[in-house]
């Protein structure tokens, strides 16, 4: 466990030589990128920075009031870009409230499970395993999340004829929304389906590679890495579904209707 | 004035109406009152964009709205909508498809093959795919599937724009057998040969209005 090699400062900034090898490409290949590059650079450094700090103190706390607080922005965050990347968002609250609501739910479920069975730190919510963990899980939630709440807006506009041609000739809601919701469920799972898939033989993930970079043997790294693996595709399934129902419901109402108007059109940009 | 009035009140004591409609209204439709009987056929005429689709949707209750609406004396809230939409049927001007093959939209493609065939359409018309029908084709096979579903009422939203004399004739014949077997019909139209030929009664739509068109005795309202 402790046979890993500190870094120092001086290490550090060497390496950045290749980011301003990046910097003087973009210059002599007039890409104009070489300022974002740069600013990108510092902005990940300070972030990381602060986030060092953040989960230093968490860490040292190991409270229950701190470590909560801290999901809770990060869950929000999550919620933030999700709704971001929605071409077109239900109105009102129910963009931003929706994807966070079921990312919360799934993310906050499948950690607290994986902390009580598998892990079991001693607190169970020792900051240490806690955090980390909901962090893989809401990144690829939101990436799913995100998804299928796209799929699901999208193709009912798309599809809106034939939605409704079917609540013309009496179907249900649930039965004409069927084709959609499957097909926003179905994108929602793709990339877990893909990444479990190619884990292992196209990438090395970053957490079993940073583990076997701590000195964990790669057998232990590896039963890590399949445990979260798991964990992802259930918070990932769990959120989406939510989410996805959730958005069919908000979509149409009682009396059976295709409730379009409740979206917002995507601005022109 | 009051044979009008006499006349009426005995009308309504005859046969009550099936599908009555009581200050109907939406955001875009200013409340609408008139009913339709078992075996009658209004038209609805009315200037592009002046309400008659946003009727029939709110009729059919596909958009939100307001009003009482009743049929065979029942009140619509007092059903599901997929219920109130199987007996009050709806044909759009542009139909919509769920699948890829015409076969698909059809629960039973044999009991609707006679229909298809009064209409002109061959029976290999199953296996079409929805891709490559004409226009005309698409509203031919939408009104057999929107006949299909049984309907006691049926709201036409333009049902022959597309079509050439042949087939607007077979379709006026076919919605005029089953009015005449009891189907009450609220019929889309912008041609007023057409409106007078399906229909004696006419509704005209207007900026959200909805008002009933009297035209039969000029010699009266003098």
């Amino acid at each position: 466990m402790s046979s890993y090699i500190a870094l120092s400062y001086w290490q550090l900034a060497a390496t950045s030589v290749f980011v301003l090898i990046d910097a003087a490409l973009s210059v002599v290949f007039g890409l104009r990128v070489h300022r974002s590059l740069l600013f990108a650079a510092v902005r990940m450094v300070v972030q990381l920075a602060l986030i060092g700090a953040v989960l230093t103190t968490l860490f040292s706390l190991v409270s229950p009031l701190w470590t909560s607080l801290a999901a809770l922005v990060m869950v929000l965050f999550a919620g933030h870009e999700a709704a971001l990347r929605q071409e077109r968002r239900l109105s009102g609250w129910w963009s931003y409230g929706l994807g966070t609501g079921s990312m919360m739910m799934s993310s906050v479920v499948v950690t607290v499970f994986a902390l009580l069975t598998a892990l079991q730190p001693n607190p169970w919510y020792d900051p240490r395993y806690a955090i980390p963990l909901l962090g893989m899980i809401l990144g690829n939630c939101m990436t799913g999340v995100g998804l299928g709440l796209n799929t699901l807006t999208t193709s009912l506009v798309n599809r809106r004829p034939g939605v409704e041609a079917q609540l013309m000739l009496g179907a249900s809601r649930r039965a004409a929304t069927a084709p959609v919701t499957r097909e926003a469920l179905r994108s929602a799972l793709m990339p877990v389906i893909n990444s479990m898939a190619a884990t292992g033989v196209v990438y090395l993930p970053g957490m079993m590679t940073g583990q076997i970079l701590g000195g964990v043997p790669p057998a232990e790294a590896v039963k890590y890495q399949i445990l979260v693996m798991f964990l992802i595709a259930g918070g990932t399934g769990l959120g989406a579904v939510t989410a996805v129902l959730g958005g069919v419901c908000r979509l149409t109402d009682a009396r059976h209707r295709l409730r379009l108007d409740r979206l917002t059109v995507p601005s022109a940009a | 004035m009051i044979t009008e009035a006499l006349a009426r009140r005995t009308d309504t004591r005859t046969d009550s109406p099936l599908l009555s409609v009581r200050d109907l209204r939406t955001n875009l439709l200013k409340p609408a009152s008139f009913s339709l009987s078992a075996g009658e056929c209004i038209a609805v005429r009315g200037p592009s964009g002046g309400g008659k689709t946003l009727l029939l949707r709110a009729i059919a209750d596909l958009d939100p709205n307001e009003g009482l609406v009743c049929l065979d004396g029942r009140d619509r809230s007092a059903m599901s909508g997929p219920e109130w939409r199987r007996l009050v049927g709806y044909l759009p001007a542009e139909p919509g498809w769920w699948a890829d093959i015409v076969g698909e939209h059809f629960t039973d493609w044999m009991t609707a093959l006679p229909v298809a065939r009064e209409l002109g359409l061959p029976d290999d018309a199953k296996d079409w795919p929805i891709a490559r029908l004409s226009t005309g084709e698409r509203l031919r096979l939408a009104l057999i599937r929107a006949l299909m579903a049984g309907p006691k009422v049926l709201l036409l939203d333009e049902p022959t724009a597309a079509l050439d004399t042949v087939s607007v004739q077979a379709v006026e014949s076919l919605i005029a057998a089953r009015v005449r077997a009891g189907l009450a019909v609220l019929w889309v139209t912008h041609d007023m040969e057409q409106a007078r030929r399906v229909a004696v009664r006419r509704l005209f739509v207007s900026g959200g209005q909805v008002r009933e068109e009297v035209t039969e005795c000029p010699a009266i309202s003098l």
